[in-house]
């Protein structure tokens, strides 16, 4: 049976709503005002883009809220999707030293959304481009959030940034990839509309090798940057893989950001094959759109599971079930032309290789696939758009991973398409240092400078503020002494 | 079970927790209230003539998520006639007799002094409470801390009471003097049997940043508010110690400003009260308060194996010296426990931009991991040579127990400012050399 939407608008928006809503004033004030304001705060190391959230934190407990939002965004040009779906836990709370002294981090994402829907909402105008421009024209290619923060970065430093966009929207994966109770499209558009007033230019809807050729992008810009992503869905190679209701999860993912929630078909019993987080995302959001039954299948043990262990809990809560140690050889349609279910045999790791253990299948009924097992490398695109470029042997891209230089002059890369999948802070935190490298190579700079103020000054031991030591007046004033031939 | 009641300069009260003069002990109903709950005392609100009060009259210092931190008010005297204020104090003390009952009063001539404090020895009160300290507009018609702030019209009007007066007589005095000790003095000469304190100091709390009028507005302006609460707390202590140590004083006291449990109390004891006033913690979290001052006092004085609460009044007091006879050759350090170290390194910032640069920045141990799960990230070190001791990076430190000051003994003996300055004028030493 083709599967079909499932709930109404009402329940499903329900659903469906912000899994950590928006703190009300009272709710931000409470909570900003247990952060301890630390001098060297450990969660800005563990912010890939280096956001000083201490500072930002602090101004909304004076009332800042722009200041506090300027803060974020300065280091951070999607700060706000990133405070939906950083994965916190594991990056500036779980850094917090809050967390170490009370074992309950201050909750540096939502204080986050809190500052800058406030930023967001208004549409105000907050960072700001240099009058003077440079002349320099950047093609970014693709609109995700590497490209999206090379490019911001780009037209902040004074240089003329054109985002060739294959989809209809940018935003990438913000706009169509991520879980919809995490992040709505429409904030991720917001964010796409601040750089849009940045003055970077988006041609949505162009595909380059197919609407444009590289060869013609390379030679009328003086610098690209490429945030491609990741390809299609990786495929398993087993019988029944193509009937109508077997899904790759970022397309399942995409069809809930782009139809009415209530229009989204999904199966009465839907199997998710794939244990990292994007199985999760596809899992919970079947068991929100109103599958009956919903099940991980992955082919190793929990204890394996990339998926997050808050993730994993979530999708339980969600009431999703876990089948560990299996893996599908078959999707049964038992002659129907739609999936009835599927074939699967149970596995053994042996040297971390998972082996099927013969005579183990076994038939479980399932009326939709969900395929969640990784995204292909582009490394037929690479090939076949910047043929010199030089790739890894796993499909990335080679660059310096301090200003995103590929092999090729001129171009540069950064976000999944470089580091083969990562999260969309690091996107972003890559794209703003290819910016950094894009804009040494202008100014004739071998150095980007780094991307995260530091607050030790030089680095070394002991160190102290800004200089490299600790240094006392009368120290300097005895150099002054000395240097003046003061008695 | 430790022996709370206390005698003040002849007033009785089954525990030294008494209402202060203010909005909370404004009537009857108030007042049988805080009975229920435990107060061994009222003073009552100041009757005086009758005034006539603003709409508009309490601001407050909030101080992140914790409010009131400090708290002024604009409010005069009771806004009741003396005839209900006598009426209702004698209804309240025929119904609570073991409680003390203190009227606070406000009045100009000698003849007006005489009458008010006859009819609160009719009224059946256990004592009075001159009020010579309100900052607010009982001042400008020559009554409040106008009296409270010469202390020769202080003495005079005592004295004008004193001649009538049967039951105890407390001088309540105000803050907002250079020393305290010479209004307490005045006090003393003119006859009163104690003294209270402090008022309320003068102040402004906040400036209302949209309409640019401080608050509390009333109608577009405002003017200068008593201030009280919390914040007050280590400004009253210091006079209260002040008068308590003054030999010329020697007056029994009753301790007020930013009482609001029972540690604050209990310091306030050690300092040389024998009753201690609350109003700003009543006026935020009610009459309950009471349960767990009399509950933690009690507790602690049995802790400390102290039999009655007598015992600690002044206990404190003599430790408090002038600063010329503290020892100079007294030296602590501050220690680090790497154990509950949590890697903010506010007591490195605090030490670096606000002290005397004596902590270090550096690398975390061998393993690369310090404090703050952050591999490398440095860790605060005391260079100890250089630490003069000074609390900051302790007082700064958000972890109980990670900073300790340690005395060190350095083998020297005991030697105060006036003993140091003796010995170089005599020859015996050098003079320490200036810190570099």
């Amino acid at each position: 049976m083709p599967v079909t939407p499932k709930l109404g608008p009402e329940a499903a928006a329900a659903n469906m709503a912000d899994i950590a809503p928006p703190y009300t004033p009272a709710e931000a004030i409470i909570e900003a005002s247990r952060c301890l304001f630390c001098f060297d705060a450990p969660c800005i190391q563990a912010c890939p883009t280096g956001i000083d959230i201490p500072s930002f934190i602090k101004k909304i407990v004076t009332g800042n809220l722009t200041g506090s939002a300027r803060a974020i965004l300065s280091a951070n040009i999607l700060g706000g999707s990133c405070a939906r779906v950083c994965p916190t836990e594991v990056l500036c709370e779980g850094a917090c030293v809050v967390l170490d002294r009370e074992g309950d981090p201050v909750k540096i994402g939502r204080l986050q959304r809190y500052a800058t829907d406030h930023a967001l909402e208004r549409r105000l105008q907050l960072l700001k481009t240099p009058a003077r421009k440079s002349g320099k024209r950047v093609a970014v290619i693709g609109g995700g959030p590497a490209g999206l923060g090379c490019a911001a970065e780009l037209a902040q430093l004074g240089h003329k940034v054109v985002v060739f966009e294959k989809k209809l929207k940018a935003g990438g994966l913000n706009t169509y990839g991520i879980a919809y109770y995490k992040l709505k499209p429409e904030d991720s558009l917001a964010e796409v509309a601040m750089i849009q007033s940045l003055g970077v230019e988006f041609r949505c809807g162009v595909e380059v090798g197919r609407d444009i050729p590289a060869a013609q992008i390379q030679k009328e810009f003086d610098a690209v940057f490429l945030g491609l992503g990741l390809g299609k869905g990786a495929r398993l190679n087993v019988p029944g893989e193509d009937l109508p209701e077997v899904v790759e999860a970022l397309d399942f993912i995409e069809q809930i950001h782009t139809r009415p929630l209530h229009q989204v078909p999904v199966g009465d019993r839907v199997a998710v094959i794939g244990g990292g987080n994007t199985a999760i995302d596809a899992v919970t959001q079947a068991k929100r759109l109103g599958a009956r039954d919903a099940a991980i299948v992955y082919r190793r043990s929990q204890e394996d599971m990339p998926a997050y262990q808050f993730e994993q809990t979530l999708a339980r809560t969600d009431g999703a079930r876990f089948l560990f140690n299996v893996v599908p050889v078959e999707i049964l349609s038992n002659g129907t032309g739609h999936v009835t279910g599927l074939k699967l045999a149970r596995t053994a790791s042996a040297d971390g290789k998972v082996q099927i253990l013969p005579g183990s299948e076994f038939v479980e009924a399932f009326d939709m696939v969900i395929m969640a097992i990784g995204e292909a490398k582009q490394v037929g695109l690479f090939k076949e758009l910047f043929p010199k470029l030089e790739l890894e042997k796993r499909g990335v891209v080679v660059r310096n991973t301090d200003t995103g230089q590929t092999n090729v002059p001129g171009v540069f890369a950064g976000g999944d398409c470089a580091n083969g999948g990562r999260e969309v802070v690091n996107a972003v935190a890559e794209g703003k240092k290819a910016a950094r490298g894009i804009h040494a190579l202008f100014a004739g700079q071998a150095a980007s400078g780094p991307i995260q103020p530091s607050r030790y000054g030089v680095k070394g031991a002991p160190v102290g503020s800004g200089f490299d030591r600790p240094i006392r007046v009368t120290e300097l004033e005895r150099e002054y002494a000395k240097e003046h031939k003061v008695p | 079970m430790a022996d709370l009641s206390i005698n003040l300069a002849g007033i009785k009260s089954p525990n030294p927790f008494w209402l202060a003069s203010g909005p909370p002990s404004n009537s009857a109903h108030q007042a049988h209230r805080a009975f229920e709950a435990g107060w061994g005392g009222i003073v009552w609100k100041t009757i005086s003539d009758a005034i006539v009060n603003t709409s508009s009259r309490y601001s407050a210092l909030n101080l992140g998520t914790l409010r009131m931190a400090g708290f002024n008010n604009i409010e005069l005297t009771s806004d009741r006639s003396p005839e209900t204020n006598f009426r209702e104090v004698a209804e309240v003390k025929r119904r609570w007799p073991d409680r003390a009952m203190v009227v606070s009063l406000m009045v100009d001539t000698r003849e007006r002094w005489h009458e008010f404090v006859q009819r609160s020895v009719d009224a059946g009160a256990d004592g009075v409470e001159l009020n010579f300290g309100c900052p607010h507009g009982m001042c400008e018609r020559g009554m409040g801390s106008a009296v409270g702030q010469q202390p020769t019209v202080t003495e005079r009007i005592v004295s004008w009471v004193m001649e009538v007066a049967t039951i105890p007589v407390i001088v309540k005095l105000t803050p907002n003097i250079t020393d305290v000790t010479q209004a307490a003095r005045a006090a003393r000469k003119g006859g009163a049997n104690a003294i209270s304190l402090i008022n309320t100091l003068n102040s402004i709390t906040q400036v209302n940043l949209d309409i640019l009028v401080p608050e509390p507005e009333v109608g577009g302006l405002s003017t200068h508010g008593g201030y009280c609460g919390p914040a007050v707390k280590p400004i009253a202590l210091h006079m209260v110690q002040s008068c308590a140590a003054d030999p010329e004083v020697g007056l029994p006291i009753s301790g007020i400003g930013g009482i609001a449990d029972w540690r604050d109390a209990a310091e306030f004891i050690a300092l040389g009260s024998t009753s201690v006033q609350v109003c700003t913690a009543i006026m935020h979290y009610g009459f309950r308060i009471v349960e767990d001052m009399i509950e933690g006092l009690n507790d602690y004085l049995d802790a400390k194996g102290l039999k009655s609460v007598t015992e600690l009044v002044g206990k404190a007091v003599p430790t408090l010296k002038k600063w010329e006879l503290l020892d100079l050759n007294y030296k602590r350090i501050a220690r680090i426990n790497y154990d509950k170290c949590i890697g903010c390194n506010l007591c490195y910032i605090a030490c670096e931009d606000g002290a005397h640069q004596s902590i270090d920045l550096v690398p975390p141990n061998s393993q690369g991991l310090g404090p703050g799960r952050v591999p490398g990230k440095p860790i605060p070190q005391v260079r100890e040579a250089d630490c003069v001791g000074c609390n900051l990076c302790a007082i700064v430190c958000p972890v109980d127990g990670c900073i300790t000051m340690v005395s060190i003994d350095q083998g020297r003996q005991k030697m105060s400012w006036s003993q140091y300055q003796e010995k170089v004028a005599r020859g015996k030493m050098k003079p320490i050399p200036a810190h570099p």
